[in-house]
């Protein structure tokens, strides 16, 4: 039986419209699972509801099987890092790891036996007599840690814990809380806005926009098969590039941003329905160097070229849209200049340009096709 | 900003002058206190230095009770309002009950009732509960105060929520957090409001006034007003030692908390 | 995914269950907050409500010495004081009183916290001396003052005479006891106002004077176009708390002058605490505290408006 399971569960401030939508989600033990959307999408407000911080205005909340709705936070078994971290700061590391245990009346040594631990885990031994206020940032948000660690509670949340920290440290602290998330057999519900730690950190994904979820499912699904434009722009770095298109009347080209003419094998594309408003997208590293090849060469127009030192990340100028390529290697290109590319039909997703919802993912370049090792 | 030297020297000048005149009648004070009673009588400067108007002063009246039984006013009532007070900000700021917005509209009415003007009643309540000459009297009437409930309630907003979040996941209950967390975590302010609270009552003329009719609690301050209509012999360098003693304790506070006073009180006052 | 949905029973059972829970909670956060609270409403009931609904009362009465109630009279105590030249006058000094004592206790303040928020060596002690009136009690300011306004023996008179000047009854000489008693306020409350205003200087964003300074601004045209206007809602706040404080004064008239001479210096709570504590006329004196409650309750109002407006600075 999955662990966490949300049932319809609903949230609306003062009878207003409804800041979460019948949310249906089940969450299996032991898995790492990201709620990731933009601002405002109510993903926060999901993981305070499961914490109990927040009252559910409709549904029902189940832990292990027991509905969990009207219970105090304390009597949920559970930890929670925040963003701000939320350290006493007039206690020291040590006293703020052992707070909640503190709560629970917890036998003297088996505190000091689970700090001891904790602190060894983290790399925090150092640290246990000072203040928060004498800790730099990735100090802090490993003292935040160290209070799940104690807990030993099975269910851990997290709300945007690293989004105080620089890039570097939090590209670090990414692998370091996967690390611990693993080794103490954590459930992890871990809310983000930045869809690279939801890839990067996440068994399953949860996107989520407006309160309602978009898609559920393990990153590289999201990627390669986003069930519409939203997760499709949101899932991945640079954007998905995309451009409105139509067929051609004899069905062998298809036709982009009145530009590009992409010549397609009819019964590939036969399921596509031709009487409605497409959108295709394709992926920046799907926009491949043109040189030395021969079909599906197109030539389009360089506006920008960032030197990224490993690959190069160019932007042509495709009707009224902006197209990013990221080839690997350094390449010399001028602005202006016309560049080709080769851009494969099989590559192409489709989406239906009124309701966003994909048609027909890529023929190419999905999960099945990744290489193992 | 960067200044002239001429610009520093103007600044200096009009700093020094406005100093002395301010300062101006309490040095004076305090010079008097010390001088003969010869000296000050003809108007020159001091000739001699002398403790012998301190000595008339505690001779003539018990000014050592007076000054117990105002430390005892004053550090009673500044206690009533850091408790009172700071159970009723935290109310305001963390838990969240039907009926709170009434309250704070409650509170915010009883600034509109200045005591002078319902000083009558309050007369009649405490010599009807036998409170005139205790310190009861004195000092219950002041526990509560808007103005410390609002200062202490903006510092509290100011304690991040996830505090409070955080210490409901361990388990914590209400009481225990604010004893606990809150307290401990915003002790400049509640200072910051035990300086003022202590400074004001001691400061205070009126009710002491009506509420003593003995020596048994009077404090100093009315104390300090008996030895001048009690000196009409001209005995200024008396009733100016007994003035000195009356405002060496808060001017010492105020030294020593200026800062935090001026911190506190803007952030209380103007938000 | 497995969901195991709950049956339609199991679900009114427990919404039934939740909705009690969720009104127990409701009633636990009502007591608790009430108890955070209760030694707060229960003082302010007693010491602050009653006693203005008591006022209230008392001013359509007769009192016996006692202050309980004998005879209901309606109005007459208060028309009694709108025709009594003494309360009139009373009324008439507070106001001359709040004119002669407020604008000079702001500017003056204004120029103190001006000149004391420069970065200069020692800026510190001159703060602390500037405020250090704020630690001086009514009786002892009063009791400085009354030996400075000393008619033979008092500094005042004496430098007057040193430059050839004729003496001044300050104290007894009705038209300057007013005066004299207002400048020993405005001493008083120079610390007070000193230290807000102070505070309100200092909570300017320095950025505006660092721009300023680029565009090479000079210092009164700073003062003019960012200090005053900035400072604005902080000065609007001294004004009327000051305005409010003034019209509760009462210390120094009862060791200055006792509202002499001729009533001059008759200040409403003097008369208040004279007509109640000396003449022991509760009713009448009820009736002139009803008249300081609506004049204070006006500029309460007033205050607020303007902190409402200093909302909208932000």
């Amino acid at each position: 039986m999955s662990q966490i399971e949300l049932i319809n569960i609903s949230k609306s401030y003062d009878k207003q419209k409804d800041v979460l939508n019948s949310i249906n989600l089940s969450i299996e033990e032991g898995e790492f699972f990201v709620l990731v959307g933009p601002s405002g999408s109510g993903k926060s407000t999901l993981l305070r509801m499961i914490a109990g911080l927040e009252e559910i205005s409709g549904g029902f909340l189940k832990i292990n099987g027991q509905t969990m709705n009207h219970l105090p936070p304390k009597d949920r078994n559970l930890s929670m890092v925040f963003q701000n971290y939320a350290l006493y700061p007039h206690l020291t590391v040590q006293e703020n790891i052992l707070f909640g245990l503190k709560g629970r009346k917890i036998d003297k040594k088996e505190q000091q036996r689970r700090l001891n631990e904790a602190a060894e885990m983290l790399g925090i031994q150092e640290l246990l007599k000072r203040k928060p206020r004498e800790l730099s940032g990735g100090q802090r948000q490993r003292v935040a840690l160290g209070r799940t660690v104690v807990s030993h509670a099975p269910l851990c949340l997290m709300d945007e814990p690293l989004s105080n920290l620089d890039a570097k440290l939090r590209a670090h602290m990414r692998v370091e809380i996967r690390r611990l998330q693993k080794r103490l057999g954590l459930t992890m519900i871990y809310v983000t806005h930045d869809q690279v730690e939801a890839m990067t950190m996440g068994d399953r994904i949860m996107v989520l926009n407006d309160g309602q979820i978009q898609q559920v499912g393990e990153p590289i699904t999201l990627y390669n098969e986003p069930v519409n434009l939203f997760v499709a722009s949101f899932i991945g770095s640079p954007k998905i590039n995309v451009g409105n298109a139509v067929f051609s009347e004899n069905g062998k080209y298809l036709i982009v941003e009145n530009q590009l003419h992409i010549p397609v094998d009819p019964s590939v594309f036969c399921h596509i329905p031709r009487d409605r408003n497409l959108k295709v997208g394709i992926r920046s590293e799907h926009l491949m160097p043109g040189i030395s090849k021969k079909e599906n060469l197109h030539y389009l127009e360089a506006v920008n070229i960032e030197q990224l030192g490993n690959e190069t990340s160019i932007a042509f100028e495709l009707g009224s849209e902006l197209w990013t390529a990221k080839w690997p290697g350094q390449w010399k290109i001028d602005l202006g200049q016309k560049v080709s590319v080769q851009i494969m039909p099989e590559f192409l997703l489709f989406f239906d340009a009124d309701s966003g919802n994909l048609i027909k993912s890529a023929e190419l370049g999905k999960s099945q096709g990744a290489v193992s090792v | 900003m960067m200044l002239s030297m001429r610009k520093k020297i103007v600044f200096y000048v009009l700093l020094i002058i406005s100093a002395l005149l301010l300062a101006g009648p309490a040095i004076m004070a305090i010079v008097m206190s010390f001088m003969t009673n010869q000296d000050i009588l003809t108007g020159r400067l001091p000739t001699a230095f002398t403790i012998d108007n301190y000595i008339a002063a505690f001779d003539r009246l018990p000014l050592l009770q007076f000054l117990f039984n105002s430390l005892i006013v004053s550090i009673v009532i500044m206690l009533g309002q850091l408790i009172l007070s700071s159970l009723a900000a935290y109310a305001f700021v963390f838990l969240e009950f039907k009926g709170r917005d009434f309250l704070f509209y409650l509170f915010i009415a009883t600034m509109m009732v200045p005591f002078e003007a319902s000083v009558i009643p309050n007369f009649h309540i405490i010599r009807d509960l036998n409170w005139i000459d205790t310190y009861a009297g004195l000092t219950v009437p002041f526990f509560a105060t808007t103005f410390g409930t609002f200062l202490l309630r903006q510092n509290f907003k100011q304690i991040p929520k996830e505090l409070r979040e955080a210490s409901l996941i361990a388990g914590m209950g209400d009481f225990k957090f604010f004893l606990t967390v809150v307290l401990p975590v915003s002790r400049t302010s509640l200072v910051t409001l035990g300086i003022y609270g202590f400074l004001t009552s001691w400061n205070m003329y009126l009710w002491p006034l009506l509420a003593s009719t003995n020596d048994t609690v009077r404090t100093i301050q009315i104390g300090l007003k008996q030895l001048q209509t009690q000196e009409q012999l001209n005995q200024w360098g008396v009733i100016m030692a007994g003035a000195v003693i009356v405002i060496i304790p808060t001017l010492i506070l105020l030294f020593l908390g200026q800062k935090k006073l001026q911190k506190g009180l803007t952030e209380g006052a103007v938000k | 995914m497995s969901m195991i949905y709950p049956t339609i029973e199991t679900n009114e059972t427990y919404l039934h269950q939740a909705e009690r829970v969720k009104r127990q909670n409701q009633m636990k956060s009502f007591l608790k907050g009430m108890l955070f609270l209760l030694p707060s409403i229960i003082l302010f009931s007693v010491f602050v409500f009653y006693p203005m609904f008591k006022t209230i009362y008392l001013s359509f009465f007769l009192t016996n010495a006692q202050g309980a109630t004998t005879v209901f009279t309606g109005w007459d105590n208060y028309k009694a004081l709108f025709v009594d030249p003494i309360f009139i006058k009373s009324v008439k000094n507070t106001f001359l009183f709040v004119f002669y004592t407020v604008p000079p206790t702001v500017i003056i303040s204004l120029i103190l916290a001006v000149i004391a928020n420069e970065k200069l060596k020692g800026i510190g002690f001159f703060r602390t001396v500037f405020s250090s009136t704020m630690g001086v009690s009514v009786a002892a300011a009063s009791v400085f003052w009354l030996y400075l306004f000393n008619p033979t023996m008092g500094l005042l008179n004496k430098v007057l005479e040193t430059s050839g000047l004729d003496a001044i009854e300050w104290l007894t000489d009705p038209k300057w006891a007013l005066i004299a008693v207002s400048a020993t306020t405005i001493w008083m409350n120079i610390g007070f106002t000193f230290l807000i205003l102070l505070g309100g200087l200092q909570s300017i964003d320095s950025s505006l004077y660092e721009s300023a300074d680029i565009e090479g601004s000079g210092y009164f045209y700073k003062l003019r176009r960012i200090t005053i206007p900035m400072l604005s809602p902080t000065f609007f706040f001294v004004i009327t708390v000051s305005i409010i404080n003034t019209f509760q004064t009462f210390g120094q008239i009862d060791i200055l002058t006792q509202g002499g001479p001729a009533n001059g210096t008759n200040l409403i709570v003097y008369s208040i605490y004279r007509e109640a504590f000396v003449n022991y006329q509760f009713g009448a004196a009820s009736a002139q505290a009803v008249v300081l409650f609506i004049l204070i309750l006006l500029m309460t109002a007033l205050q607020f408006k303007l902190v409402e407006r200093k909302v909208h600075y932000q």
